[in-house]
This record gives C-alpha cells, sequence and structure tokens, in this order.
C-alpha cells in the first residue's frame, strides 16, 4: 500500500519532469501562436486538448507550463533548503542562546504567508518567476529550520552522538557522519513537500498576476485565462487544473513514499 | 566514615581518576540531585563496578568521568589533570585514553554507517589522528574486529544485519579501536538477549584482561559484578552508600541497602 504511493508519487513526478524535458525541444504547436480562426476548440485530433481563448493550443501551453512549475519548485525548494537545513543544524547543535535567537526569528518569519511575501516583493521589485521563487523559498525556510532542528535534536540525543564525542569527535565530524545522513529522509521529505507547496504558490501567484511575463506559458496563469471564458469553456479550466493536482500529488506522494522507503530501522521491521 | 578502600598495590601511587565532592542537579532550581557529594579514586588496572538501583546516579556518573557532561560541583582529575574545567580542545588527552561501551547497540550504532566506519570513528579524532593513516587505520580495523570474533566481511554491512550480540561486539570494537586504557560500560548485556550475555561478558573479560585495561562497569546486575569486578562502589540515591573490594561488600554488606541488593543477587532478570 504505501510502496503504491510512492510508484504512482514517482510516475506523476516523472510525468511533470518528462513534459518540461519534452517541450525543451518539441511541442505540436508554437504555445505563443495566435490563431485568431480557432479559439475556444474542444479536443480533437490535431488539437487535443482543444485551444485557447486566443486560439493557442492547449497540449502546447500545458507542456511548456511544466517547465516553469520545475524552475520554480527546484530553486524554491533549494533556497529553502540552503539557508533553512544550516540554521537547523546549528540551532539544534549550539542549543542556548544560539537555539533561542534562530527559533524565534524563524517563529516571526513563519507566521509570514509566502502569498503576502510574494506580494511585497512583486510591489518592491516587480512581479517575475524570480521575485516569486525568492519569496516562496524565503517563506519555506522556517519549515526546513524547525524540522532539521527538531531531527539534529533527535540525533545529537543518540548514543552514537554521545560515542563520537568521548572520541574527541567535534561538530564538523558529528554534522556530516550522523546528523545529515540521519536527517536526509526528513529533510527529502520536506523538500517534495515544498515542491509541491512551491508549484500551488506559484500558481496562484500566476494566477494573481504576480509571477511570469504575459508570453510564458504557465498552468496557474492559463487558470487565470480560464476564468474569464469559465461559463461557455469550461474544460479551459480543467486542464491547468488537473496539471497541478497531479504535479502536487506526486510531488507530495513521492516524500511520504522516500520516508518510508529511506528508514533502515523500518526496514529492518517489515 | 572509613577512608575508601583501596586495592593494597594502588593505594600508594595516584589514583588514575581521582573524583572528588561531585555533584549534579537537573531540572529548575536543581530539583533532581543525580550524584550529591560523590568521592572516588580509580586506580590504574583496577577493575571497578558500580551498582545501584534504578535512578541512583550510576550513568551519571560515568557521564562526568567521559567528560560528556559538567557537574554542579566537584573535581574529577584524571592523571592528575582536572577535567571538569577544560575546555574541549584541551580535553585530547582524556579523550585518548577512555572509551565508553554503551547499553543498547541499537542506538549506540549509526544505523546509516557501515560497521567498518563505526569501527574507526574514533581513529578519525584529532587526537589520534597523527598517529594512524588510512592504511594503519585498515588494519586496526581488522585487528579489531577479530578481537571481538567477527568476520572481517562484516566491515561493508550495516548494524543492522547483525544481531543483537553482534551488535555489542562492534561496539565494543569501536572502543578497543584507539587503543585507550580505560574502558567504561554502562549495562553492556542487558539490553541483550540473556543466551548471549554470558559470551558478551566474557569476551569483555578477556579484553579487559588481555590489553590491561582499567574497567569501570556499571550494572543491575550484582552477581555480574561479582564476576567481573575487583572493586565495588553501592550507588544510593546520588551518593555513595558503600565501597570496597567486591568480595568484602558483597561476603559482609554493611549498610541495609547494599544488603538487600545482595539478598536480591541469584534473580532472573527480563
Ligand atoms: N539529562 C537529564 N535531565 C534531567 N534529569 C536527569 C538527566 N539525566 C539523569 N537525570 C536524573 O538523574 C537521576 C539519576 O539518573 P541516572 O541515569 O544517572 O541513573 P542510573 O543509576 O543510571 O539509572 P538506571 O539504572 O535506570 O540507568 C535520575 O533521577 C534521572 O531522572
Ligand atoms: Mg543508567
Amino acid at each position: 500500500m504505501r510502496r503504491l504511493g510512492l510508484y504512482v508519487g514517482a510516475a506523476l513526478v516523472t510525468l511533470v519532469v518528462a513534459m518540461a524535458l519534452v517541450s525543451l525541444f518539441w511541442t505540436p504547436y508554437d504555445p505563443t501562436l495566435v490563431v485568431a480562426g480557432q479559439r475556444l476548440q474542444g479536443p480533437s485530433a490535431a488539437h487535443w486538448l482543444g485551444t485557447d481563448a486566443m486560439g493557442i493550443d492547449n497540449f502546447s501551453r500545458i507542456l511548456v507550463g511544466a517547465q516553469t512549475t520545475i524552475v520554480v519548485g527546484v530553486v524554491s525548494v533549494g533556497i529553502a533548503a540552503v539557508i533553512g537545513v544550516p540554521l537547523g543544524m546549528l540551532a539544534g547543535q549550539a542549543r542556548g542562546w544560539v537555539d533561542e535567537v534562530v527559533m524565534r526569528i524563524t517563529d516571526i518569519a513563519y507566521a509570514f504567508p509566502a502569498l503576502l511575501l510574494a506580494i511585497l516583493l512583486a510591489a518592491r521589485f516587480g512581479a517575475s518567476p524570480v521575485t516569486a521563487m525568492t519569496a516562496i523559498g524565503l517563506a519555506t525556510i522556517p519549515s526546513f529550520a524547525r524540522i532539521t532542528r527538531a531531527g539534529t535534536l533527535q540525533v545529537m540525543r543518540t548514543d552514537f552522538v554521545l560515542a563520537a564525542r568521548a572520541s574527541g569527535i567535534r561538530w564538523p565530524g558529528i554534522s556530516l557522519r550522523h546528523v545529515l545522513p540521519n536527517i536526509a529522509p526528513l529533510i527529502g521529505v520536506q523538500a517534495s513537500v515544498t515542491f509541491a507547496l512551491a508549484i500551488l504558490a506559484e500558481a496562484a501567484l500566476s494566477f494573481l498576476g504576480l509571477s511570469t511575463a504575459a508570453i510564458v506559458p504557465t498552468w496557474g496563469k492559463m487558470l487565470r485565462d480560464a476564468q474569464t471564458v469559465m461559463f461557455n469553456a469550461p474544460l479551459q479550466a480543467v486542464w491547468p487544473g488537473l496539471a497541478i493536482a497531479a504535479a502536487v500529488l506526486g510531488f507530495n506522494l513521492l516524500g511520504d513514499g522516500l520516508r518510508d522507503l529511506l528508514d533502515p530501522r523500518l526496514r529492518e521491521v517489515s | 566514615m572509613s577512608a575508601p578502600t583501596l586495592p593494597p598495590d594502588a593505594a600508594a601511587s595516584t589514583p588514575l581518576y581521582r573524583v572528588r565532592g561531585l555533584t549534579r542537579t537537573f531540572g529548575r532550581a536543581g530539583r533532581v540531585k543525580a550524584l550529591d557529594g560523590v568521592d572516588l579514586d580509580v586506580s590504574a588496572g583496577q577493575r571497578l563496578g558500580i551498582v545501584g538501583e534504578s535512578g541512583s546516579g550510576k550513568s551519571t556518573l560515568i557521564r562526568l568521568m567521559a567528560a560528556l557532561d559538567r557537574p554542579t560541583t566537584g573535581s574529577i582529575s584524571f592523571e592528575g589533570q582536572e577535567i571538569t574545567r577544560l575546555p574541549e580542545p584541551r580535553l585530547g588527552f582524556l579523550r585518548a585514553s577512555v572509551q565508553l561501551v554503551f547499553q543498547d547497540p541499537r542506538s549506540s550504532l549509526d544505523p546509516r554507517m557501515t560497521v567498518g566506519s563505526i569501527v574507526t570513528e574514533p581513529l578519525r579524532s584529532r587526537h589520534l589522528r597523527g598517529a594512524l593513516g588510512p592504511v594503519q587505520a585498515g588494519v586496526r580495523l581488522r585487528e579489531v574486529l577479530d578481537a571481538v570474533d567477527l568476520p572481517p566481511d562484516a566491515a561493508g554491512r550495516y548494524p543492522h544485519e547483525f544481531s543483537g550480540g553482534q551488535r555489542q561486539r562492534i561496539a565494543i570494537a569501536r572502543a578497543l579501536a584507539p587503543g585507550p586504557r580505560v574502558l567504561i560500560a554502562d549495562e553492556p548485556v542487558s539490553a541483550l538477549d540473556v543466551s548471549v550475555r554470558a559470551q558478551v561478558l566474557n569476551l569483555l573479560a578477556g579484553l579487559v584482561a588481555a590489553n590491561d585495561l582499567t574497567l569501570i562497569f556499571v550494572s543491575h546486575d550484582l552477581a555480574v559484578v561479582r564476576h567481573l569486578c575487583d572493586t565495588v562502589v553501592v550507588l544510593r540515591a546520588g551518593r555513595i552508600d558503600e565501597q570496597g573490594p567486591a568480595e568484602q561488600v558483597f561476603g559482609e554488606p554493611r549498610s541495609e541497602y547494599t544488603r538487600a541488593l545482595v539478598s536480591a543477587i541469584p534473580r532472573i532478570r527480563v
């Protein structure tokens, strides 16, 4: 049952990545090509998912939209992990006032919603994918720092860390050999879940017109376009909605599945 | 109160460990007195048993002696040098000489490291690195695996692939690797299957004799202490209730508490 979730998650994630890769070299049509004579067509052999209000091929837009999804996810998670994980490890190992300071800052940052941050950044620096990714990345630092700190505290309490300390192994060795490998599954799970969150947030920002420039197709912008023709062409909202749901579900399932797979103690029990 | 009884040959020389007025409290306002004014001498080559009921402070005492924790008040000197106030970088002489074996090898062996890297980790300590290169570390690994009756191919495997008794042998091998002079064992067999306890204890006794180790052995099991140790300290609520040669303490216990512990010797422990 658990394995099933992992496989489904891995399949969905692979699909999204494959779509992004394929679209780099090939799409059925130019995803920016406006064809006035074929607006809002239903699915057909020529246009598998029909066309949108400007006559652009929906399938081509969905394919290219996967690129933005992947890039936004990778960069957001990257920012959050590269800053959040060392912070969490520092807090969990130093304890005392260092821990206090780091955790109070993350508490405050945690209460600050990603979307609000994105809107503020967009107001200051202009709406762009970079603003969106930075906002999502910064806003998810606290959750990485927290999960890392919790995992670090757990590892630091073990007898194997005590044994290492008793031999004179210092914090760099303990961090690299004991803490990181043991919290890697936690971070992997967090990365997957955050990836899903970033996809959703980017879609929301696109929908609000706060992410990509008008020309780049994204799933969120497709949803935004679909809104205006909601009643005569409801399928227009279904395609990007399905794509977003599949990607979000995929990364969530993958995260859960990886956690079970990577833990040797669980493997031993089963 | 009589002076601490020491083996006759050791009484004249300076003790290896000299513990005076050792107190360690926990909790708000030091409500829990884990140790309360402990005086103790351990001489080179001694095999000291520490007994006492659960919560009497046995583990707290050895953690302090291994400089893994700091006392609230009191002093510990090792080879004439005070260790309780030394910063970690200056504890090298202790780190190079004292090794520990913990109660439960499931938590004292890092599940994500191979047996080879677990056993050689103490050799990475800055206090020993000068003395051993990678080649010598490999030689040492084979030596200690052999000393604890594990096959050389154990090095490439992970702890969860071994039985409880074998895992404790791995922990013992790690403790032997840096060539310590003092071995501290905190209930090293109580987490093991009854059927393998004797084996592991005999191995430990053999290694202590073969390597001329000073042994500090914590146990609930007085029968084992009687078999393994020449001197005994009885702890009760953080204080030393009685100490002396094993034969004397077990033969003619002076305190009511010790008498109760001793009379419970022939029991089946779960
Ligand atoms: N880190 C800690 N924080 C708070 N209290 C502690 C801590 N370590 C030990 N104690 C308390 O100190 C007392 C002595 O604990 P210790 O672990 O030394 O006992 P012990 O003799 O080893 O017991 P056991 O036989 O159960 O292992 C106990 O009351 C314990 O709850
Ligand atoms: Mg204990």
